[in-house]
């Protein structure tokens, strides 16, 4: 039996990398957005740059389920290279749409499945002489005869098209005859459409499509970074260069050129991370972008910033680890190193975005943390809130904001006399007062240093002065709590002793978790965490529940090692559920490996329990 | 006590600049290396050149990495801030720093552990960025707080405290500043205030990297019969290539060299360099000849001092950038922040 599904089900498509693939899939995705049905689409890409096999999927999904579903309903089979794995891989039912101009023995091609064969190099061949051609339009006409095949409108399509090649007209016409051709050839092959297809909608509504890394560099504007420093490393590269992109249009002096940001790319991270901290010392609002291997190489400088008290503003985009690990796989696995990083005593603030959402907002929100609290600011971002399209809210931004730039003293109150000690707490909040450097001509200078100094920033070795600094410093930490975004609470419908406590990009499949299990009777709370260090709520929604899961994309539950350390909780009441093969977490996993878990529940694992 | 502050009380009769500022006002803490370290001749050195340019101290801003030499910006220039960051990375710290605010006037302070060992890597790059910065090294050629181990810099065969040789080749920091591409390069000796001083000054009216590197006798560790950074070594061995005075554009050019003896060079500012004491008939606009020359008087076993190199017509980072001449950490909302109105259209262009 075929599957069938109106606006639900997952399309894969197989590809080698570096044919030019990336841009027509993403021309298919779109088509869809703009029929009005919910997508997630996600890449999942090798570390090479021509050759290797790259998949890109996307899911159609009224319901609005945006974490990845696991399985695949339809397979578009274009890399010969994993062709028997990607055959294996499609649910019964399902359906495969391979290039039939090599014949493939029909022993290699399922009968549970409906496969459709199409001779893509041979209609290339004949329709162009170039090879380049041949390559690129091939993937158009496969997006053509998609859309004969799953209902989708050709006009939408043929609109993207011309939007997409705007300035490069010549490109228009030969992109929309590939199109019909892949489209036409469709109409008379096969019986179209298949029972899966799209129906058009008004499910999207005003919501946008943007990469989690796009929307962070887009929040570092609009929160007034004017310094980036950075060090090219997947996954994390492109939040810099849509910095640049950002500022190119945004920040440029239209009669003169001149810009208001600085961009260096570093030698290393350690360069980069250390331009953070002195232009961050020096009054400027400054980041950088980074992955794992990043975070390592700055721990030094983060101790140094942390004990200096100089406000920093990093992006980590995590991928699987250790060493260079998995680099073009997600993880959410530098959670420990980032929160702990650098020797001795140190304790660094975290944010979680769940999506482009909040990595726009988190994005400017830390730079004004990082001048509240005079600290480096971590935004853990992951590969795939990073790099994958999400479908989310518009951003928005409200024009009344000012920058919070916390503590400086200003020329005019160093004048009138005010007291000025660089680690004097003076508000009991343990932030103390800077001053930026060239202020004033006579008050104020003071020496930053990461050796041990007394309030008023003169060197000491002493016992005493060192331990009240290192005391201030927890105060200060206290008061982070205070300040930052608070966790959101999905209630159950009904009064339930198990929790759930999740964050970042796990938080779509949880959502879509939390609503498979109610519909078997298991009903859960889900806390998801936005900060670290953690806010009250999170000790009391622990202590009110029985059992609570703590999920997470790494092997050694770093989340829940991080609760029990801050919040001095027992460990045996926090039970991981885990996923770290650095593919996204899905909703089927965190199901069974809950519905697993549930005392007195034991529920049949449905046919999904597979994936 | 490892902090020791100067009693505040001056002479009434200490002169003052054209800011109105004494010596003292240049001044800092008291220095906690050991008596008689050629470091502190240095930091006076840096004292005296600011002063006598009548450099506001709170527009300067010093930074340095970690060791004897690093821990130099405590005992100078106490009314600007100073940021003693980590080992060898002051030139990423001072890069962000002078991106932040291209105002203000930079002071790196390093040494040759910090430099040439530990801080190679981000040494270059400063360099060959182009940061508007004065970058000096106090050169001893021996790891002094962690008590004699050799440096980078050490010359091959030179002998330690211990009487152990070198038998590594030594970094010349200045060679590679000429080759990375650094727009002031010099070399100085701390036993010789009278070249350094000038030397100091022509660096911090150079608007690009401006490199000194400063051999500075360790008198713990390096001044001993056999190393070649003592001072009686760097005495006997130094060729002084020039000596030279800087003039600023507001003091009158006192000629008191006969002529043929020295040359006056204008430079963009309105300032100018006049050379005496010139040990050849030297191009110091000509890297190719700079270089060659370095080899020649190192083969010969001596150490060049003077003005190696110097391109008047540097452009630093920021013009490299093409950065807002504004301070980037002076602007605010209105000049950083684009509005509701430019993300609607981003938003458009997302759907």
């Amino acid at each position: 039996m075929p599957i069938q599904g109106v606006n639900d089900f997952v399309i894969r498509f197989a590809n080698v990398n570096g044919s030019g693939s990336a841009s027509a899939n993403l021309l298919f995705a779109r088509s869809i957005l703009r029929m009005g049905a919910p997508i997630a689409p996600r890449n999942i890409f090798p570390s090479n740059i021509q050759g290797l096999p790259t998949w890109y999927e996307v899911r159609v999904t009224a319901q609005g389920h945006l974490g990845a579903r696991g399985g695949t309903d339809m397979m578009v089979a274009m890399n010969p290279q994993t062709f028997d794995k990607d055959v294996a891989s499609i649910e019964p039912g399902g359906y495969l749409f391979y290039d039939s101009s090599r014949p493939i023995p029909a022993a290699k091609l399922r009968g549970d499945i409906t496969v459709l064969g199409m001779p893509l190099t041979d209609i290339c061949t004949r329709e162009y002489s170039e090879p380049r051609q041949r390559q690129l339009f091939k993937n158009i006409v496969y997006v053509g005869a998609l859309a004969a095949l799953l209902d989708i409108e050709i006009g939408e399509v043929e609109k993207l098209i011309g939007e997409q090649f705007k300035g490069k007209d010549r490109l228009i016409a030969p992109n929309l005859r590939a199109l019909r051709i892949g489209y036409e050839d469709a109409k008379s092959r096969f019986s179209c459409p298949l029972a899966i297809r799209v129906r058009r909608s008004d499910a999207v509504g005003d919501r946008i499509l943007a990469e989690g890394n796009f929307a962070a560099a887009l929040g570092a504007v609009y929160g007034g970074a004017t310094v980036c420093a950075w060090y090219p490393i997947t996954p994390s590269t492109s939040v810099a260069e849509a910095f640049e992109k950002n500022c190119a249009r945004l920040r440029v002096d239209r009669a003169t050129g001149e810009k208001r940001y600085a961009i260096v790319q570093a030698e290393d991270e350690i360069a980069a991370i250390g331009m953070v901290i002195g232009a961050g010392w020096n009054g400027a609002r400054a980041f950088t972008a980074t992955s794992g291997p990043g975070i390592s190489l700055m721990q030094e400088f983060l101790g140094l910033a942390y004990f200096a008290e100089i406000p920093a503003v990093l992006f980590d985009v995590q991928r699987g680890g250790p060493s260079t690990g998995m680099p073009t796989r997600t993880q959410q696995s530098d959670i420990l190193s980032c929160a702990l990083a650098s020797h001795g005593d140190t304790r660094h603030v975290l944010l979680f975005p769940d999506g482009p959402g909040e990595a726009f907002e988190f994005g400017a929100r830390a730079f004004d943390l990082a001048d509240q609290l005079q600290t480096p600011i971590f935004v853990m971002l992951d590969l795939d809130i990073g790099m994958n399209s999400h479908l989310c809210a518009p951003f928005r931004w409200d024009d009344s904001r000012a920058f919070d730039r916390g503590k400086v003293m200003t020329a005019a109150e160093l004048e009138q006399g005010r007291e000025f000690g660089r680690y004097l707490d003076v508000d009991g909040d343990g932030v103390p007062w800077r001053t930026i450097p060239g202020t004033h001509p006579t008050k104020g200078a003071y020496f930053t240093r990461g050796t041990s100094r007394d309030r008023y920033a003169r060197y000491t070795e002493e016992g005493d002065p060192y331990v009240d600094n290192m005391e201030r410093l927890l105060r200060k930490f206290d008061t982070a709590r205070k300040l930052l975004p608070r966790p959101e609470l999905r209630k159950a419908r009904q009064p339930t002793r198990i929790g759930v406590i999740y964050f970042g990009s796990t938080a779509a499949a949880m959502d879509e978790a939390a609503e498979l299990l109610a519909s078997e009777g298991v009903h859960v709370d889900a806390l998801r965490v936005r900060a670290f260090p953690f806010g009250a709520e999170l000790g009391e929604f622990i202590g009110a529940h029985e059992q609570v899961f703590v999920v997470e994309q790494n092997r050694d539950a770093q989340m829940r090692t991080l609760l029990t350390m801050d919040l001095g909780v027992d460990p045996a009441q926090l039970v991981a559920i885990l996923h770290f093969d650095g593919t996204p977490i899905t909703a089927r996993l965190i199901r069974r490996e809950i519905a697993a878990r549930v005392r007195g529940f034991a529920a049949p694992l449905t046919q999904e329990a597979v994936s | 006590m490892s902090y020791l502050a100067k009693p505040k009380f001056q002479h009434p009769a200490l002169s003052v600049n054209a800011l109105g500022f004494t010596h003292r006002d240049y001044e800092g803490a008291i220095s906690t290396l050991c008596a008689g370290c050629g470091h502190d001749s240095i930091s006076s050195a840096i004292i005296h050149a600011c002063y006598e340019l009548s450099l506001a101290p709170h527009r300067i801003a010093k930074l340095s990495g970690i060791g004897c030499s690093s821990k130099t910006p405590t005992y100078m220039l106490g009314q600007s801030h100073g940021f003693n960051s980590v080992h060898g990375r002051m030139p990423s710290v001072l890069t962000g720093a002078n991106l932040a605010n291209r105002d203000l006037l930079y002071l790196g302070v390093s040494g040759d552990g910090d430099t040439a060992s530990i801080g190679l890597g981000q040494f270059a790059h400063a360099m060959r960025r182009g940061v508007d910065m004065v970058y000096i090294v106090e050169n001893n050629g021996v790891y002094g707080l962690t008590k004699g181990q050799f440096s980078a810099t050490s010359d091959k065969g030179s002998k330690s405290k211990k009487g152990v040789d070198n038998p590594d080749t030594p970094i010349d920091l200045v060679a590679l500043a000429l080759q990375l591409g650094a727009t002031f390069v010099a070399r100085g000796f701390s036993g010789d205030k009278t070249q350094l001083v000038p030397l100091i000054k022509a660096a911090f009216q150079h608007r690009g990297a401006a490199f000194i590197d400063v051999i500075s006798p360790c008198v713990a560790f390096n001044n001993h019969e056999g190393s070649t950074k003592s001072f009686d070594y760097v005495r006997e061995h130094n060729c002084a290539l020039n000596a030279l005075d800087f003039i600023t554009g507001r003091e009158p050019i006192e000629i008191d060299y006969a002529a043929g003896e020295g040359r006056t060079v204008a430079m963009h500012d309105g300032s100018s360099i006049r050379f005496h004491k010139v040990a050849e008939d030297y191009d110091w606009t000509d890297k190719s000849a700079a270089m060659a020359m370095l080899e020649r008087h190192r083969a010969r076993g001596e150490i060049v001092t003077g003005l190696l190199y110097l391109n008047d017509e540097a452009e630093d980072l920021h013009a490299r950038l093409n950065t807002t001449k504004r301070p980037l950490n002076g602007l605010g909302e209105l000049e950083l922040c684009p509005g509701s109105k430019a993300l609607e259209a981003i938003n458009a262009s997302l759907r």
